[in-house]
């Protein structure tokens, strides 16, 4: 059951940096940086803005993934999370701010608020209580997105004049695009980071004997407050990119299937590894856009790959490919 | 606001709350007893409704398509409990969630081949479709009177069963230590069966009795598996007592705030923020009284494990 | 599943058809076939099927594709589609959501890229009014049912009424809709939750109310709960009122007796007797099992005959939006609803009718037309649109 023993070589190389494990994410930056370049060439237009909404999710599937894998916390709220930062965007928006930065930035500061709040109570359960808790904490924020008159509520509110970049960056077509990578790349090389320092490991620790790392000192709950803080906020960025890349936002993202399809992905693609995310994401969206090109018929396929996976990938898609086995 | 008024709401929360518990009572006694989360519940549920509305239509026996109804999702549960759940029993939650969430999406659209995307008719039979004079000026549809009938006979004989049966003493035995009971000979496997297909047959009772007064449709598990599951987590999960008095508190509280909130708000606030207000808090009611009751008691009313 | 395949089957016929004659014209149609809606996409796509069938698969006389895909009701699954068949498909025409929301988030795209957007069923106000784009095309504005329904209660003579809707700013415009004609007194103004299960405690306060009737605006499965509650709580005699999507036949077959003699408002009706109508429902009938078509059904094959005559009316330049809206918007095709015309907002100038759930002459509960509620109506945001 514990890859990383049967690969003992393969994860402190990587974790060293060399080897072909650290060559592949420079290589995939690259290959995606390249990406709305070569596009036209192929009739591929389309495709930019599906990579751009898989980048978006892979955001927040990695901040996810951040508190699930490496945590041990199954939050079944993170969509709500997203529909705070995106809601932060309409409502500056909606006062006339048009800054892109500046609404990013606001939406990382108010949903780690709010994720601050919501895990400073829900972190004092264990369990199948701190899922069933952070699934109520996203109903209220759903019913209160669906009830909220001024931001359209149920109709949801439309953007209509993109948001901006600042200075040159406006006249460049694909610099959404680039700006998205730039993040989802930092988000990435964070999340890789933070998993070995000593923050992640502490993290890790808690997960598999809280007592134990309580007993030595370590201040557990705040340690995972923190960690709950930290990936609510960068929820809340993603939610604020995808409010600008749909340029729409309605309470309909915060429902919690939405959440639910968060963790799927997430276990698809393999918790508490780095690429687990991203792979997860990528599986599952491009399934779903093809699925739903040929058949009305489109989600028994998907509920036949969870089961799938469940019983023979139980780590996820990652751990298949020999990638590095943090579960320890 | 009379007193009868105030009476009938209560009534109508009391009412409401045993229609959850009748949803919640399967779904913590599979979790309580065999720690796992099923969320395919919501699914069993569904065919319950739909199996007992069609062969109420073709029969025009009530009875008999209740009976056909918990019957027929039995069996499926069964097939779906070797080839599935079975292999989960000794797994995390977190791959019963997604396991279990998968057999919903595919639940879903086995009921869409079969019976179509749109909802179907589940009729009431005709004995209890008016109301009933409870008081003079008291009506009270007939039919609620039968699911709190259903509901308290589900409790009743669920504690009976659990606690005063030769089979609710091995089901506790191998709740509690499962290696130990099947060293002592217990055959645990089959005690997990006949509780998967005891929550399953639960579940399709609900689906019967919920149908005639509620949409039969695609998502309709899901819709009410969300407060059945707000139910369970603030009764203790696995205490079917827990899950009874925290599905009347949770009707009261849920009809309470639909009932009295809006006037009251009314009273005290300017109109225009009372009609905006009393609403949305009303549709929140709920998972608020989750969020403070487990925020003060972190495992539930009731904990069933220590 | 088999007609589905033929679907599929026909569709790929159309596509190499179409490869051999030039490049076909390109319908987008977002289906709301999974998802809170699929009851009502279901019937579109059927109308949608029916009059792509009448045409042999052409607009226009001129060879076409049309593209379907589900996006499970969802506005930001909706954007997403738009955007693939915008970039990728190239579509000329686009239709096919049920919720308003849909519409809302997918329309500025199509607008950007000069595509009508001939709405099969939502009408929403904003497009109405202040933010009306000639790009957009409705079947009826959402709130024209609720005023047709008021000033009916005026009719019937109602002075005291209590009307419920969602808590939800759509559940806000209908009320305010039906208030906008209604003359009577309001006992009282309810909101409930979003997809809410039990409304025992609303009935009650229904009763203790004691109306003269109930007008309610709750789509879905919210209305099949209310109805079948509110007569199992002994209201049976309080008449309901509700504008038609509420007591459509989707609805009336999944509530069943508990409809009878419910009174609903409606642009169009199964039963209007009128030539076009009555090839499109025994058209509809004969193909779909001897099922009563829903207005979903009867709008989506309006929608598809308005782009066919469109194409026609431009003299084939399916490469100018300008010459497409400006056939658009004056439609020539025999629409199953009888004449109507376009105002300046694109929205229709119609007649709207009253019908009433009864029984048919085999015993199907159906609804029956009763008669005109409102000549020539016209939404009430017109005014505000610039356009």
């Amino acid at each position: 059951m514990n890859a990383s023993a049967s690969l003992p070589a393969s994860a402190p190389a990587a974790r060293r940096g060399g080897g072909f494990g650290a060559v592949l994410p420079w290589l995939l930056l690259a290959l995606l940086a390249a990406f709305p370049l070569i596009a036209p060439h192929f009739e591929l237009e389309y495709y930019v803005g599906f990579v751009r909404r898989l980048l978006i999710v892979m955001i927040a599937a990695t901040s996810l993934n951040f508190i699930l894998g490496y945590g041990g916390m199954v939050a079944l709220g993170h969509a709500g999370f997203l529909g705070v930062g995106a809601y932060t965007v309409v409502a500056l928006v909606d006062a006339g701010f048009s800054s892109a930065w500046l609404a990013w930035g606001a939406a990382l500061v108010v949903t780690a608020a709010f994720a601050t709040l919501i895990g400073a109570v829900s972190l004092r359960t264990r369990g199948v209580y701190f899922i069933m808790i952070t699934l109520a904490f996203a109903q209220m924020l759903y019913y209160l997105g669906v009830s909220l008159r001024t931001y359209g509520g149920d109709d949801g509110y439309g953007i209509y004049t993109p948001l901006s970049l600042g200075g040159w960056l406006d006249a460049q077509p694909n610099a959404f695009y680039w700006a998205v990578l730039a993040i989802a790349a930092l988000i990435f090389a964070l999340g890789s980071r933070l998993a070995v320092s000593r923050f992640g490991l502490a993290l890790m620790g808690i997960r598999d004997n809280e007592t134990r790392m309580a007993a030595l000192g370590f201040p557990v709950f705040r340690l995972r407050l923190v960690a709950f803080a930290g990936a609510g906020a960068v929820a809340g960025l993603a939610g604020a990119l995808l409010a600008s890349h749909n340029g729409f936002v309605s309470p309909s993202m915060m429902h919690w299937t939405e959440s639910a399809i968060l963790i799927v992905m997430v276990v698809i693609g393999g918790m508490g590894n780095r690429w687990g995310g991203v792979i997860g994401v990528g599986l599952w969206l491009t399934l779903e856009e093809v699925l739903k090109m040929y058949t009305e018929y489109w989600h028994w396929p998907l509920g036949l790959l969870l089961i799938a996976i469940v019983f023979f990938a139980p780590r996820g898609l990652a751990a298949l490919f020999g990638s590095k086995g943090e579960r320890a | 606001m009379d007193a009868i008024f105030i009476i009938e709401q209560l009534l109508n929360g009391l009412g409401y709350g045993f229609m959850l518990f009748l949803l919640a009572a399967g779904l913590t006694l599979v979790f309580g007893i065999m720690d796992t989360m099923n969320l395919a519940h919501g699914s069993l549920f569904m065919a319950g409704a739909y199996i007992a509305a069609r062969v109420h239509e073709s029969s025009g026996s009530f009875v008999g398509a209740v009976l056909i109804a918990i019957l027929a999702t039995v069996l499926i549960a069964a097939v779906i409990e070797i080839l599935i759940i079975r292999r989960l029993y000794s797994r995390d939650h977190l791959a019963q969630v997604l396991a279990t969430f998968g057999i919903i999406l595919l639940a879903d659209d086995a009921v869409k081949a079969i019976w179509g995307p749109s909802p179907i008719m589940a009729p009431t039979p005709p004995a209890l479709a008016g109301p009933v004079q409870l008081l003079d000026a008291l009506p009270y549809p007939s039919y609620r009177l039968l699911m709190i009938a259903a509901g308290l006979l589900v409790a009743i004989g669920l504690y009976l069963l659990v606690n005063h049966t030769r089979v609710g003493m091995l089901v506790r035995a191998g709740a509690s230590n499962r290696a130990m009971a099947e060293f002592m000979g217990v055959r645990v496997g089959r005690v997990f069966s006949f509780v998967f297909a005891l929550g399953a047959a639960l579940a399709a009772l609900a689906g019967a009795l919920m149908g005639p007064i509620s949409a039969v449709q695609i998502g309709m598990g899901e819709a009410i598996l969300i407060p059945a599951l707000v139910v369970i987590v603030i009764g203790g999960i696995g205490s079917v007592r827990g899950a009874f008095v925290a599905a009347l508190i949770v009707g009261l509280v849920d009809t309470a705030g639909r009932a009295f909130l809006p006037p009251l708000l009314r009273a005290v606030l300017p109109p225009s923020l009372a009609a905006d207000l009393g609403p949305a808090m009303a549709g929140i009611a709920m998972y608020v009284l989750m969020a403070v009751i487990l925020t003060l008691k972190p495992a539930g009313l009731f904990p069933a494990r220590a | 599943m088999f007609k589905l395949k033929n679907a599929a089957l026909a569709l790929a016929l159309c596509g190499a058809l179409g490869a051999q004659a030039a490049d076909p014209i390109k319908v987008g149609i977002a289906l709301d076939i999974s998802g809170p809606f699929a009851a009502a996409g279901a019937e579109a796509r059927d109308g949608f099927d029916l009059a792509i069938d009448k045409l042999g698969g052409k607009l226009g006389g001129q060879p076409a594709e049309f593209l379907k895909t589900d996006f499970a009701g969802n506005p930001e699954q909706a954007t997403q589609l738009v955007t693939r068949y915008l970039q990728r498909d190239k579509i000329t025409f686009f239709t096919g959501p049920i919720a308003s929301n849909s519409a809302l988030a997918v329309a500025p795209a199509l607008f950007a890229a000069k595509v009508p957007f001939i709405s099969s069923n939502p009408g929403p106000s904003q497009f109405a009014g202040k933010q009306c784009n000639p790009y957009f095309f409705g079947q009826y504005q959402n709130d024209t049912y609720d005023e047709a329904a008021g000033k009916l209660a005026n009719e019937k003579g109602y002075k005291n009424m209590v009307i419920i809707a969602p808590n939800y700013p759509a559940g806000k415009d209908h009320l305010n809709g039906f208030k906008r004609l209604y003359k009577g007194g309001l006992k009282d103004e309810i909101y409930t939750k979003v997809g809410q299960i039990d409304y025992a405690a609303e009935i009650a306060q229904i009763r203790a109310a004691k109306p003269d009737a109930v007008f309610f605006f709750l789509p879905g499965a919210m209305g099949i709960n209310f109805v079948k509650q509110f007569v199992g709580g002994g209201l049976k005699d309080v008449p309901l009122i509700a504008p038609g999507f509420s007591a459509d036949q989707d609805v009336i077959q999944a509530v069943g007796e508990p409809m009878l003699g419910l009174y609903n408002t409606a642009h169009w009706t199964h039963d209007l007797p009128l030539p076009a109508n009555a090839e499109f429902v025994s058209a509809f009938r004969k193909k779909y099992d001897g099922r009563y078509p829903t207005v979903y059904a009867a709008m989506a094959y309006d929608a598809i005959l308005a782009m066919d005559a469109a194409v026609r009316d431009a003299g084939g330049k399916t490469d100018s939006p300008e010459a497409l809206v400006k056939a658009l918007s004056t439609p020539t095709f025999k629409s199953v609803r009888g004449e109507f015309t376009y105002a300046r907002n694109h929205y229709p100038v119609q007649d709207y009718y009253l019908r009433v759930v009864e029984k048919d002459a085999d015993g199907k509960l159906t609804n029956k037309l009763v008669g005109k509620v409102l000549e020539k109506h016209q939404d009430a945001y017109v005014a505000e649109c610039a356009m």
